[in-house]
C-alpha cells in the first residue's frame, strides 16, 4: 500500500494530500495545468523538497536511501531525456517483448540515436526503460501526450497489465479524462485548494 | 643582463594601445577589458617588484606566509568572478581557495624541501616565485573546470533529474558531466606541455636564459616547474570539480539549483 500523509509542497495549489492506495490499483488525476499535479508527483518520488510523509508498507520515505525509493517509486517524466548515444546503451538487460508491445521494432529502434527518435518514440522507450526497474509504484506524467490513438491504446493495455501482473501502483496525470476512466480504478479531479476522489 | 628602462616598457605599450583602437574599429567591445586588464597587470607587477625587493631580504616564515596568503585569496576573488553560476553566499569562493590554497602549498613545500633542497625551505627568492606558478596555473584549472561543471548541470538539468527519477545517485548521474569539467580544466596545461620547446618558450626558462643562466640548467628548471604546474593544477581541478559536485544535490540526493546566484 502507498500512504501520503499530508504531503504538501510549495507548488502544490490544491494543498495538503492524504491518500492510501492499495497494491494493483491505477489512479487517475486530473485538472487544470499550472496547479501542481507533476510537483505531487515528484514529491511522492522524493525529488523535491516537502512536507508530510509517504510510506510504501512500512517503509517510510526518508527511511532509506532517495536513489534505493525511487528505485520502487519510478517517475516517468512528460519531457524524458536521453543520456546515453543509441536506445540500446540505455538498457543493462534487453526486455524484446516490451518494445512490440509498444509497437516498436527493437532491431530498428534499438540501434537508433536518440536524438534521431521522434516524440513519440522517446515516450514509449522512456516508459520502457522506467517499467524495466520493475519499480512497486509507477508515476507516470502524461504518458501519452505525444502519441497517436493506436499507440495510446498499446500504453494503456501494458499499464494495465503492468499493474495487474505485478501488483504495482500506478499514479497517472493526464489531461484525457476518457481514457483515465476507461482505465483508472480511482480518479481524483484536482482543483485550487481542492483535491477530490471521483467515484467511477 | 641588459637592464630594460621605463621608456622601453613605455615603447612596447603602443601595441596594446593599437590593439585596443582596432577593437574599438572593429566594434569587439574588447578594449574595456584589455585597459583594465593591462593597467591591473601593469600595476599588480609594479607593485610585486617592490614588495620582493623588500621581501626577498628578509628570510622569515611569516612574511612568506602572509604574501602566499594574499596570493592564494586574490586567486580565489579571481575565480570567484570567473564564474557564470556561483552558490549563494561564499561556497564558491570557499572551495576554489581552500583547494587551490592546500594543493599549492603543499606542492611547493614537497618542491623546496625535497627535491630543490634549499635551506631554509622559505626562502623567498625560491619559493614565492615557485608558489605563484603554481597558484597562476592551478586557478586557471579549477576555474574552467567549476565553471564548466556549473555551467553543464544548470543546462543539462532535465537530463540529470531523469536519471535521479531510475534511481540514479547523484554520482552516477553527473559522471560524465564531471569528467568533461576535469578535462576541460586539465586541457590548458596538457597544450603548454605539449608544445614547450617546440612552439613555446616557457616564460620562466626564456627568463632565465635571459638573466645569464646555461640553458641546460634553465631547461632542467623547467621541467620540473612544469611537472609540478601540471600535478598541482590537475589535483586542484580533480578536487574543486569533486567538491563542487557535492553541493549541488542536498541529503535527500536532489538536485538543488536553487542554491546557485
Amino acid at each position: 500500500m502507498l500512504k501520503l500523509e499530508d504531503l504538501n509542497s510549495e507548488f502544490m495549489k490544491f494543498g495538503a494530500v492524504n491518500m492510501e492506495i492499495k497494491k494493483g490499483s491505477i489512479v487517475g488525476i486530473l485538472g487544470e495545468s499550472g496547479l501542481g499535479k507533476s510537483v505531487l508527483l515528484k514529491t511522492i518520488a522524493d525529488l523535491i523538497p516537502h512536507t508530510g510523509k509517504v510510506f510504501l508498507g512500512d517503509e517510510e520515505q526518508n527511511s532509506i536511501k532517495a536513489s534505493e525509493w525511487r528505485k520502487k517509486v519510478s517517475l516517468l517524466p512528460a519531457n524524458f531525456i536521453f543520456w546515453e548515444n543509441t536506445t540500446k546503451d540505455h538498457f543493462r538487460d534487453i526486455n524484446e517483448d516490451l518494445f512490440i508491445k509498444l509497437g516498436l521494432d527493437p532491431e530498428y529502434i534499438l540501434d537508433k540515436k536518440t536524438e534521431d527518435l521522434s516524440s513519440g518514440e522517446k515516450q514509449r522507450i522512456g516508459l520502457i526503460k522506467v517499467i524495466s526497474n520493475n519499480p512497486k509504484v509507477l508515476l507516470l506524467d502524461e504518458p501519452c501526450a505525444n502519441l497517436d490513438n493506436k499507440n495510446k491504446e498499446r500504453v494503456e493495455k501494458l499499464i494495465l497489465e503492468y499493474a495487474s501482473k505485478q501488483k504495482a501502483i500506478v499514479i497517472w496525470v493526464g489531461h484525457d479524462d476518457e481514457q483515465l476512466k476507461r482505465i483508472c480504478d480511482m480518479l481524483i479531479i484536482s482543483k485550487k485548494n481542492r483535491f477530490r476522489k471521483v467515484s467511477l | 643582463m641588459i637592464y630594460l628602462s621605463y621608456y622601453d616598457l613605455a615603447l612596447t605599450s603602443i601595441l596594446l594601445l593599437l590593439t585596443g583602437i582596432l577593437s574599438i574599429m572593429m566594434r569587439l567591445g574588447a578594449e574595456k577589458n584589455l585597459a583594465v586588464a593591462s593597467f591591473r597587470m601593469i600595476t599588480q607587477l609594479l607593485i610585486l617588484g617592490l614588495i620582493l625587493k623588500t621581501v626577498f631580504s628578509y628570510v622569515n616564515i611569516y612574511i612568506f606566509m602572509a604574501m602566499i596568503t594574499v596570493m592564494i585569496i586574490s586567486a580565489g576573488i579571481e575565480i570567484n568572478s570567473r564564474q557564470t553560476f556561483k552558490f549563494r553566499g561564499m561556497l564558491t569562493f570557499y572551495i576554489s581557495t581552500s583547494t587551490m590554497g592546500s594543493t599549492a602549498l603543499i606542492l611547493t613545500f614537497f618542491t623546496l624541501f625535497y627535491v630543490i633542497g634549499k635551506k631554509p625551505w622559505y626562502t623567498p627568492q625560491y619559493a614565492i616565485p615557485l608558489a605563484g606558478m603554481m597558484l597562476g596555473n592551478t586557478m586557471n584549472g579549477i576555474s574552467i573546470g567549476m565553471d564548466r561543471l556549473s555551467h553543464s548541470i544548470v543546462t543539462q538539468k532535465n537530463k540529470i533529474e531523469t536519471r535521479l527519477m531510475l534511481g540514479h545517485t547523484p554520482e552516477e548521474a553527473i559522471k560524465e558531466i564531471k569528467r568533461e569539467s576535469i578535462k576541460s580544466g586539465m586541457i590548458p596545461i596538457i597544450n603548454s606541455m605539449s608544445v614547450a620547446g617546440l612552439v613555446t618558450l616557457p616564460g620562466m626558462m626564456t627568463g632565465q636564459i635571459l638573466a645569464g643562466s646555461p640553458p641546460v640548467e634553465a631547461v632542467k628548471y623547467q621541467i620540473l616547474i612544469m611537472i609540478l604546474i601540471a600535478s598541482c593544477s590537475s589535483f586542484g581541478t580533480m578536487i574543486s570539480v569533486h567538491l563542487s559536485s557535492k553541493n549541488f544535490f542536498d541529503s535527500r540526493e536532489r538536485l538543488r539549483l536553487e542554491r546557485l546566484k
